[in-house]
C-alpha cells in the first residue's frame, strides 16, 4: 500500500501516524470519564495498527524513478475497496432498522441497537461511508484522466482516504455509545467533525493543485461538478458544525445557533448535502464513466451549461422547503418552495442529457448491465427531481410531510439514483484500475442490477403507498368535525408496507453483496499483460469487445 | 482541436476532447427555454402575491396580503364552529343525560376512539385492557369509577406535577424493612386467599398474614382489604392486579412499593376532549360487564 513510497515519503507517513496516536492519547487521558476517552482509544488503536502496516512495508524496496509518469491510482483502488465495504455495512444495517420498523422486537433490547441510533449509523455508513468514499475514489480517478496530469502530492490523497475513513468509524461507533449533535446528517461530535474540516481541506488543496496541473485547457464538466461538491461541502459542514464544546474533556457541544434559526442553518446543510453531496458529485462521476462506457460524446456542452449553472445556483435556496409550516417565517417559506420549482428545469436538463448521450449506443445499455445502472440511475435522477420539486410545493407538503413519502423520496434518489451510479462507475472503473481485462463476472454484474432494480422498485412503491395512506389518515376528519383515525391506526395500516419495504431493502443488500464478491474475485485475478508499453498517461483500458476505444 | 460531425446526432464537436471523451456542440432545447420561461414566470408571480423577501426587520406581504397565523387561526375557529353544535350541548348536558341520549353517546364513541388512541392507549392498550403496571380501565376503580372522578383523574393525573393531582404510594416494605422477609410471605398468602383458594400455602401462615395485613396494610386498604377510595388504594379482593398477578410481581410491589404515574390532561386537552374521554372510559367499562 506504501510500495510507491519513497523511504523519506514513508519516514514522514510514520510521523503523522504517531501524530495521531498521540491525539488519541490526549483524548484518552482529558476524557477518561467520558465518550471522548472510547474515542480516544479508537484513534490510538487505529493509528498504533497503520504504523505496523507502515513498518511492515517499510524496508520494501523502494519505488522506481518513473513512478510519477503514471497517474496515481492507490487512492482510489483503496476507496473503492473501502466504498463496498461500508456498502455491505451501511445497507445491512438499513436492512435490520427497516425489520426493526416492521417488528419492533428486532432491537433485541439493548441501547446500542435501538432505532435511535442504528438509523444514524445507517444513513451515515451508506451516504459517507458509501458515498463518500465512492466519489473521493472516482473524483480521484476521473480529475487526473480528464486534466491528463498526475496528482502533484504523494501522501496526502492517502491521507484523505483513510483520514476521511476514520472520520467515518469515529461517527458511526459514537452513534452506538451515544455521541451525538441530534443534527440530522450532521450526527458527529465537535472533535471528529474538526478533524473532517483538516482532511476536506486537504482534499480541496489536492484537488485544485492537480487542477493547476492540468495539461487540457479546458476543464471537463465532471470537474466542474466534483470541484462544487468539494467546495460547498466544507462551507456547509463548517457552518451547520459551528458549536461549543461543554469541556475540552467531553464529547458533547452545543451548537451555537438557536430556535429557528438552528433549524434553518440545519436544513440549509441537511438540503444542500443532497445537492452537493448526493447529487453534484454523482453528476460528476455519470458525466465521465456514462459518455466513456457508453463510447459516445457528450450530448449537449451547452445544457451542461445550463444545468451546472442551474442546480449550484437554486438549490442553495431551497433548504427551507424542509420547514413548510413551521416556525420559520411565511416569505423564507416561499423562496424556498418557488427555488426549488425553478430547479426543476436544470435537473431534468442533466437528466436528458445524460440519456440523449446514449442515442447511438442503446444496444450497449441492453447488453452491458454496468452501462444500464448508470442509464437507470439517470431516470432515477430524472424521477427524483421532479417528485423532489413537487414535494416542496406547500400545498403537496402538507400531505407528504413527516410521513413516509419522504422516505420514499430519499430512497429513491439514494437507491435508485445515488447508488446506481456508483455501481455502475465502480464496475467500470475497476478493471481500469486493477488493470484486468473485464469484471470477473459480468453475468453477476447482471444479477446485482436485477436485484437493485427490484429492490428499489418495491421500497419505493411500498413507501409512496404507505406514505400518502398516512398523509391521508392523519388529516381526515369525520362529519362531525373531529379526527376520523388515530395514529395508531395509521401504523396498523403501515404494517404490510413496512413489511415490503424491508423486503426491497434486503434484496437490494444482496445485490451489493453479490457485487462485493465480484469485486473481490476480480481483484484477485491475475494480473493481465497490457497490450504494449504503458504510455507515460495510460488511457483506460475499456473491455476488448464490449466497448471500442474512442477515438484519440 | 479538432471539430468533427457526429454521424448518429449530426451535431458538430465542440473540438475539446478529454480521456476519449467529447461534447457535442448541440444548442439548448427550445423546451428546456421555454420552462424556464414557465417556472422563472410563476416564481415571480408568487413573489409578487406572497410574502417573499426580507426587509430589515419587515417582509414584503404581497398583493393578497396572505398570511399562514391568520389562515390557521382562522380554520381552528371555522373547525370549532362546525363543531359547536353537538359539543355544546355535550358541555351543557349531565353526564347521565348524555348517556341517555344514543345521539350523542355515538359521537362520543366515534370521536372518543381517535382521542383514547392518540392519547391513552400507549399506557392503557388499544381498548383499555391495560398492561402490566398500567390499570385495566374496564376493571380497575382506585379512586372510584363515577365520571365525576373518572374526569377528575383525567384532569389531574396521579403523582402527576399538577397542582391538585391526586397523590397515591404503596411503601417499599420489604426494600424499607418495614416487614421481614418472612412477613411478607405471610401476608402474601393472606391477600392472595381473599380473592382465591390459598393453594399450596398453609392455613398457618394465612393466619399469620392476617395480623401483619391488619397491623400494616389495613390503614390504606381497610381492615376488610376492600381498598380506600380517598388514597387510592386498591381493593385486593376482586382476583385483578393491575401488575400482572403472579405471586412473583406481588412479591414484588411488597417488596419496592408502587408509585403508579398518570399525566395531567388539563393543559393538554380542551375540557370538551376530557369530557369525551371521561364518557368514552365510563362507556368501556359498562360494555365490559
Amino acid at each position: 500500500m506504501i510500495g510507491h513510497l519513497t523511504r523519506s515519503e514513508r519516514q514522514l507517513t510514520l510521523y503523522m501516524l504517531l501524530a495521531v496516536v498521540i491525539t488519541g492519547l490526549a483524548m484518552l487521558v482529558a476524557g477518561k470519564d467520558d465518550s471522548l476517552g472510547v474515542h480516544g482509544a479508537l484513534v490510538m488503536v487505529v493509528g498504533i495498527a497503520a504504523i505496523f502496516g507502515v513498518i511492515a512495508e517499510f524496508f520494501e524496496p523502494e519505488p522506481t524513478e518513473n513512478r510519477l509518469d503514471s497517474y496515481y491510482d492507490e487512492p482510489s483502488r483503496i476507496g473503492i475497496v473501502f466504498a463496498m465495504a461500508w456498502a455491505a455495512f451501511g445497507l445491512f444495517v438499513g436492512a435490520w432498522v427497516a425489520w426493526q420498523l416492521a417488528y419492533p422486537s428486532l432491537n433485541f433490547e439493548a441501547g446500542w441497537t435501538s432505532f435511535g441510533r442504528l438509523r444514524p449509523v445507517h444513513t451515515t455508513s451508506v451516504i459517507f461511508g458509501f458515498g463518500g468514499n465512492a466519489l473521493i475514489a472516482t473524483s480521484f480517478y476521473v480529475m487526473q484522466r480528464t486534466s491528463r496530469a498526475r496528482i502533484p502530492d504523494q501522501i496526502s490523497p492517502l491521507f484523505i482516504v483513510f483520514g476521511y475513513n476514520l472520520f467515518c468509524l469515529l461517527a458511526v461507533s459514537g452513534y452506538m455509545i451515544g455521541v451525538t449533535q441530534s443534527k440530522e446528517y450532521a450526527e458527529p461530535e465537535w472533535y471528529a467533525d474538526i478533524w473532517l474540516v483538516i482532511v476536506w481541506v486537504t482534499y480541496f488543496v489536492v484537488y485544485m493543485r492537480t487542477l493547476l496541473h492540468r495539461k487540457e485547457p479546458h476543464i471537463y464538466v465532471a470537474n466542474w461538478y466534483y470541484l462544487a461538491f468539494v467546495l460547498i461541502v466544507a462551507v456547509l459542514h463548517i457552518v451547520n458544525n459551528l458549536a461549543v464544546p461543554v469541556s475540552f474533556s467531553s464529547a458533547k457541544s452545543y451548537t451555537i445557533f438557536a430556535g429557528v434559526q438552528d433549524a434553518m442553518t440545519q436544513w440549509w446543510y441537511g438540503h444542500n448535502a443532497v445537492a452537493f453531496f448526493l447529487t453534484a458529485g454523482f453528476l460528476g462521476m455519470m458525466y465521465y464513466f456514462l459518455p466513456k462506457r457508453a463510447g459516445r460524446p457528450l450530448y449537449s456542452y451547452r445544457m451542461s451549461i445550463i444545468s451546472f449553472w442551474g442546480i449550484t445556483f437554486f438549490y442553495l435556496w431551497a433548504g427551507s422547503h424542509h420547514l413548510h409550516y413551521t416556525a420559520l417565517p411565511q416569505w423564507v417559506q416561499t423562496l424556498g418552495m418557488t427555488f426549488s420549482v425553478m430547479l426543476l428545469v436544470p435537473s431534468w436538463t442533466a437528466a436528458a442529457n445524460a440519456l440523449l448521450t446514449l442515442n447511438g449506443a442503446w444496444h450497449r445499455v441492453r447488453d452491458d448491465a454496468t452501462l444500464r445502472f448508470m442509464m437507470v440511475a439517470a431516470v432515477f435522477y430524472g424521477l427524483t427531481t421532479f417528485e423532489g420539486s413537487f414535494l416542496a410545493i406547500r400545498a403537496v407538503n402538507s400531505l407528504s410531510h413527516y410521513t413516509d413519502w419522504t422516505v420514499g423520496h430519499v430512497h429513491a434518489g439514494a437507491l435508485g439514483w445515488v447508488a446506481m451510479i456508483t455501481f455502475g462507475s465502480i464496475y467500470a472503473a475497476v478493471p481500469w484500475l486493477w488493470k484486468r481485462e473485464n469484471m470477473y463476472s459480468p453475468r453477476l454484474v447482471e444479477v446485482h442490477f436485477w436485484l437493485a432494480l427490484a429492490g428499489t422498485i418495491v421500497y419505493v412503491l411500498a413507501m409512496w403507498n404507505s406514505g400518502i395512506i398516512q398523509g391521508l389518515m392523519w388529516r381526515t376528519y369525520a362529519s362531525d368535525g373531529t379526527l376520523a383515525y388515530s395514529f395508531l391506526d395509521s401504523l396498523v395500516v403501515m404494517h404490510p408496507y413496512y413489511i415490503a419495504r424491508a423486503v426491497g431493502g434486503t434484496l437490494f443488500l444482496i445485490g451489493a453483496l453479490v457485487g462485493c464478491y465480484n469485486i473481490w474475485m476480480t481483484v484477485r485475478a491475475p494480473r493481465q499483460p497490457m497490450a504494449g508499453p504503458e504510455a507515460d498517461y495510460p488511457e483506460p483500458r475499456v473491455p476488448v469487445g464490449s466497448v471500442p476505444q474512442a477515438a484519440e | 482541436m479538432q471539430i468533427e460531425r457526429d454521424p448518429v446526432s449530426g451535431y458538430l464537436t465542440t473540438g475539446h476532447e478529454w480521456n476519449g471523451i467529447k461534447e457535442l456542440n448541440t444548442p439548448v432545447p427550445r423546451i428546456v427555454w421555454f420552462f424556464i420561461a414557465v417556472t422563472h414566470i410563476w416564481a415571480l408571480g408568487y413573489w409578487l402575491l406572497m410574502p417573499a423577501f426580507p426587509l430589515g426587520s419587515t417582509y414584503t406581504k404581497g398583493l393578497l396580503n396572505a398570511d399562514d397565523r391568520a389562515a390557521v387561526t382562522e380554520s381552528v375557529r371555522q373547525a370549532q364552529a362546525a363543531r359547536s353544535g353537538w359539543t355544546d350541548e355535550l358541555m351543557s348536558k349531565s353526564y347521565a343525560e348524555i348517556q341517555r341520549d344514543q345521539a350523542l353517546m355515538a359521537e362520543v364513541r366515534r370521536s372518543g376512539r381517535a382521542l383514547f388512541g392518540d392519547n391513552c392507549v400507549a399506557c392503557h392498550g388499544e381498548n383499555g385492557q391495560g398492561a402490566p403496571g398500567f390499570p385495566d380501565l374496564r376493571r380497575s376503580s382506585l379512586w372510584g369509577a363515577t365520571p365525576e372522578v373518572i374526569a377528575e383523574t383525567i384532569r389531574v393525573g396521579i403523582n402527576s406535577g399538577h397542582k391538585d393531582s391526586r397523590v397515591s404510594q404503596m411503601p417499599a416494605f420489604g426494600r424499607d424493612q418495614m416487614l421481614q422477609g418472612s412477613q411478607i410471605q405471610e401476608v402474601l398468602a393472606y391477600v392472595l386467599s381473599l380473592s382465591g383458594p390459598a393453594g399450596p400455602r398453609p392455613a398457618e401462615m394465612v393466619e399469620a398474614g392476617k395480623a401483619v395485613f391488619a397491623a400494616n396494610c389495613a390503614s390504606c386498604h381497610g381492615d376488610d382489604a376492600k381498598g380506600k377510595l380517598d388514597v387510592g388504594a386498591p381493593n385486593l379482593t376482586t382476583g385483578y392486579w393491575r401488575t400482572g398477578g403472579s405471586g412473583a410481581s406481588l412479591h414484588g410491589v411488597l417488596w419496592d412499593g408502587l408509585r403508579g404515574q398518570m399525566p395531567s390532561w388539563e393543559g393538554r386537552l380542551s375540557p370538551v376532549d376530557r369530557k369525551i374521554l371521561t364518557l368514552y372510559v365510563v362507556d368501556l367499562r359498562e360494555r365490559h360487564q
